[in-house]
Parts: structure tokens; C-alpha cells; sequence
């Protein structure tokens, strides 16, 4: 099993990164981009559990450490790999 | 009466912070590796800056679940004075002993240099020493230090008093990382754990440009 995990930051975050890279976007001619939101991407593997058990190891995973509940959100994907 | 400075791989202001008990206060102080599990000889514990684990996944993320944090986190139950600085705020917080979280300085940058820090509060245990409304030449040295909360929890802090510490718009660029409400250092609700990103102990001698930290030292340690 593999889970894609993606984590952003939550609404009302400021997005120093994104902020940034919008601009420099813009500088260069990317006028029309109204926002960019910088996130993280993360992919855990599995063996010898089912997607249920996966999806909710997963979810534990994000809830205890990779993902700081004060700014970030996040969602994910599990899939036979 | 002896101290504690926490050692996690990464940890790189520990001999600073070690340094400073030592030498300028004449403190008994230990250095505790992150495996330790039993602080109760200890009267206070420091956090130090640094970038521990590497700074991997978030600033402090990883420390948070170092075996030495569980002892950290039933000292701070106890009322033991706890203080973290730059890298040990940021654990502070992981570790939910402090509200809040760090992210990114607004200009994205390392920030490296000194800043104006004024004392918000002189009632907590870090800044007896201290007048409200001192200024103190503290050096920063971050890239996730730009303190973020919610409406609810700043809300708390001001009510509370825990607000202790904020950049002072003498600093040239005023808020120096974006901080909401400029802040450098709050303390918990109880009072007996302080996090700041300025550092402390690269101000605790006039050899070094600024002796104004020292004083958050000598008061967490009741030193007259």
C-alpha cells in the first residue's frame, strides 16, 4: 500500500514561500496568477495491511507528527502501489 | 541548585547556553542528551538553539518526541522553570507546552543579527530583572520564527500576560520575521515556561556587544 500525503497551510496562514514565488511569477510575465500556495508532498509505504488499516495509520501518522495542526492541513491518498 | 541544557542531535547554542550558567553566573549546569528520561535533580532546564534533527519535516517536529521531552513536559507540570530559545522554542511549541506555531520569516531569509527586543512584561519569572518597557540588544539568528496564532489563543496571551517579549520597532525593519503582534517570547499560562527566538545567551557579556540577556538568566535562577 502507498499513501500520498499532502499537506498545505491552513487559511489565514501566510504563505511566505508562496508569497514570494507569486511574485516572482508575476516579474516574469504570469500576470493572471492570482495565488500560490507552497505545501509539502509526502509518500509512505506499507506492508501487510489492508487500505482500511493503512488510511488510518495515515491519518495518525498526520495527526501526531507530520502535520502541525496550528497551520497546516492536510489530505491524502491511499492506493495499492 | 543545578541546570540543565538539553543536548538533540543538531543542537548547536548548547555550549553557549552551558557557558553562560557556568562561567558568568558560577551555576552548576549539566549537559543532558536527548535519551535521558529523569530531570528531577534539575531546578531548570534549557532548551538550546540549534537546528535539531535538521530542521526536517518542521523546526522542533522531531525533537518533540525525543525520549528526554516526556521528562521536559511532567517538569513543566510540576512548575519547574523550563526555557527555550530559537530551536528550544520551537520544540516548546511542537510540544504543545507553549500555544502557537513558528513559520517561515515573512522575507523568507536566515536572519542573522541583532534586534531591539522590549520587555512587555516584568511580572513573569524570566524578566523580574527587568523594567517594563526595557529595550535589550538581543542577537537573532532564524528562518521559522514568525510567530502565528489564532484570534482565540492571542486573545489568552494578552489577557494573561504571557506576552513577555516583542521586537521594537527600533529594530530597522521593525518586526524582523512577521511575527504576529511583533511578538519574540511568550510564556505558558502558569508561568514557568518561557520560549523566545531572540538568544539570550550571545548577550550575557559586554565583551560580546550586549550584556541585556543576562538577565533573563539571573531571574529564571532567583540570582540577585
Amino acid at each position: 500500500m502507498k499513501a500520498k500525503i499532502y499537506l498545505t497551510y491552513k487559511e489565514g496562514i501566510l504563505d511566505p514561500e508562496g508569497n514570494a514565488v507569486k511574485r516572482a511569477l508575476k516579474s516574469i510575465g504570469f500576470n493572471s496568477v492570482d495565488t500560490v500556495q507552497f505545501g509539502k508532498y509526502i509518500e509512505m509505504t506499507f506492508t501487510g495491511v489492508s487500505k482500511e488499516e493503512a488510511e488510518k495509520l495515515t491519518d495518525e501518522a498526520c495527526r501526531k507528527l507530520l502535520a502541525n495542526p496550528n497551520t497546516q492541513s492536510y489530505r491524502f491518498e491511499v492506493a495499492e502501489q | 541548585m543545578r541546570v540543565a541544557v538539553i543536548v538533540f542531535p543538531g543542537s548547536n547554542c548548547d555550549h553557549d547556553a552551558y557557558y553562560v550558567i557556568k562561567q558568568v553566573l558560577g551555576v552548576s549546569v549539566d549537559f543532558i542528551w536527548h535519551t535521558e528520561n529523569d530531570l528531577s535533580k534539575y531546578a531548570a532546564i534549557i532548551l538550546p538553539g540549534g537546528f535539531s534533527y535538521g530542521d526536517y519535516l518542521r523546526a522542533g517536529a522531531i525533537a518533540r518526541f525525543s525520549p528526554v521531552m516526556d521528562a521536559i513536559i511532567q517538569s513543566a507540570k510540576k512548575g519547574k522553570t523550563i526555557i527555550g530559545i530559537c530551536n528550544g522554542f520551537q520544540i516548546l511549541v511542537e510540544s504543545g507546552l507553549l500555544p502557537g506555531a513558528l513559520i517561515t520569516n515573512q522575507g523568507i531569509k536566515f536572519l542573522s543579527r541583532d534586534v531591539m527586543v522590549k520587555v512587555e512584561s516584568n511580572s513573569s519569572i524570566f524578566t523580574r530583572k527587568y523594567s517594563k518597557g526595557d529595550v535589550l540588544r538581543i542577537p537573532i539568528a532564524h528562518k521559522q520564527g514568525n510567530y502565528v496564532a489564532s484570534p482565540k489563543i492571542l486573545k489568552k496571551l494578552e489577557d494573561n500576560n504571557q506576552i513577555v517579549f516583542t521586537y521594537h520597532p527600533e529594530n530597522e525593519d521593525g518586526n524582523p520575521n512577521g511575527s504576529v503582534q511583533s511578538i519574540a517570547g511568550i510564556i505558558n499560562e502558569k508561568g514557568n515556561v518561557l520560549g523566545m527566538m531572540p538568544h539570550p545567551e550571545r548577550a550575557a557579556e559586554s565583551i560580546l556587544g550586549s550584556s541585556d540577556g543576562v538577565k533573563i538568566f539571573e531571574s529564571m535562577l532567583g540570582i540577585s
